[in-house]
């Protein structure tokens, strides 16, 4: 059964009121979840689960979110912004997310700027047609 | 576990779900003020009694290996009061589990009575916070919560 993009965003946002207590018109598209929906990191565990629940789908955590592994890595970190190499690491483990304001200035503190409802919805949405 | 705030389990599906009961006594020294003359459990103690109860759940399903912390209250819904002389069951289930971290779902009963619903979720603290570094020895599963363990009806 395939499902819309509206019928995802839907279900996205419904998993996302109530994985943060926030209210439904908060949650838009480009709404980023630590930013502006006050996402903590146990939360992003939260929403893997509700959203595997949800769509029936299984979540590698690396998949999803894969933040935490580059931050840790020195040869992609340097000096509180990602490297060229770490900007390829990403580009490749976020193809569902849009990486271009970020390039320009890829200051580590604002990657919690990336994960937006957005970005969610392109997930799920591919990881749906692939299956 | 460095304080126990269950009697004991009646049921252990390894990795699945278990089912502990607490008996609530006047003899507990906070129902006195909680409240003067209406003496009722807190429901924050409830959502202990669930914590503990899902938490040993959790950890069991990994041998005991895992530091397993409370992360997340997911949701805590009461429809009743407890009362000493109350028996409650705790019932949790687990709905996920990964290296991470696991997410559990529970309901309290009263003499068959819904008193209330508590979903949380846990964290395998050394599998998180950024490889930050915690004691070797697991601080959360020392030999004093054994003994709940002890007549459990293991059924793994």
């Amino acid at each position: 059964m395939a499902m819309s993009r509206d019928e995802i965003f839907g279900e996205v946002q419904e998993v996302l009121v109530d994985a943060l207590g926030v209210d439904d018109d908060e949650v838009t598209s480009g709404a980023t979840l630590m930013g502006d929906l006050g996402a903590e990191s146990i939360d992003f565990l939260d929403i893997v689960f509700r959203l595997e629940k949800a769509f029936g789908i299984k979540i590698p955590r690396e998949e999803l979110f894969p933040a935490e592994s580059l931050m840790n890595n020195p040869e992609f970190v340097n000096n509180g912004k990602l490297t060229e190499i770490g900007l390829g690491e990403l580009r490749e483990k976020m193809p569902h997310t849009d990486l271009a304001g970020f390039e320009n200035d890829p200051d580590i503190n604002k990657l919690g700027d990336l994960f937006t409802v957005g970005a969610i919805v392109n997930y799920v949405e591919g990881k749906l047609n692939s299956a | 576990m460095r304080w126990i705030w269950i009697d004991k389990f009646v049921e252990f599906h390894s990795g699945q779900r278990a089912v502990a009961i607490k008996n609530v006594t006047l003899a507990e020294e906070h129902l006195h003020d909680h409240f003067p003359g209406f003496p009722v459990m807190p429901e924050t103690l409830c959502i202990e009694a669930m914590a503990q109860t899902a938490g040993i759940l959790v950890g069991e399903a990994k041998n005991f290996e895992e530091k397993v912390i409370l992360a997340k209250i997911k949701k805590a819904a009461f429809f009743d009061y407890v009362k000493p002389g109350d028996t409650i069951k705790l019932e949790a289930k687990i709905e996920s589990i990964t290296d991470e971290a696991a997410s559990t779902t529970g309901r309290i009963s009263c003499d068959g009575k819904l008193v209330a619903e508590i979903d949380l979720m846990f964290s395998h603290i050394d599998k998180n916070l950024a490889g930050k570094e915690f004691p070797q020895e697991n601080f959360v599963f020392t030999d004093t919560f054994k003994s709940l363990m002890r007549g459990a009806a293991f059924n793994s």
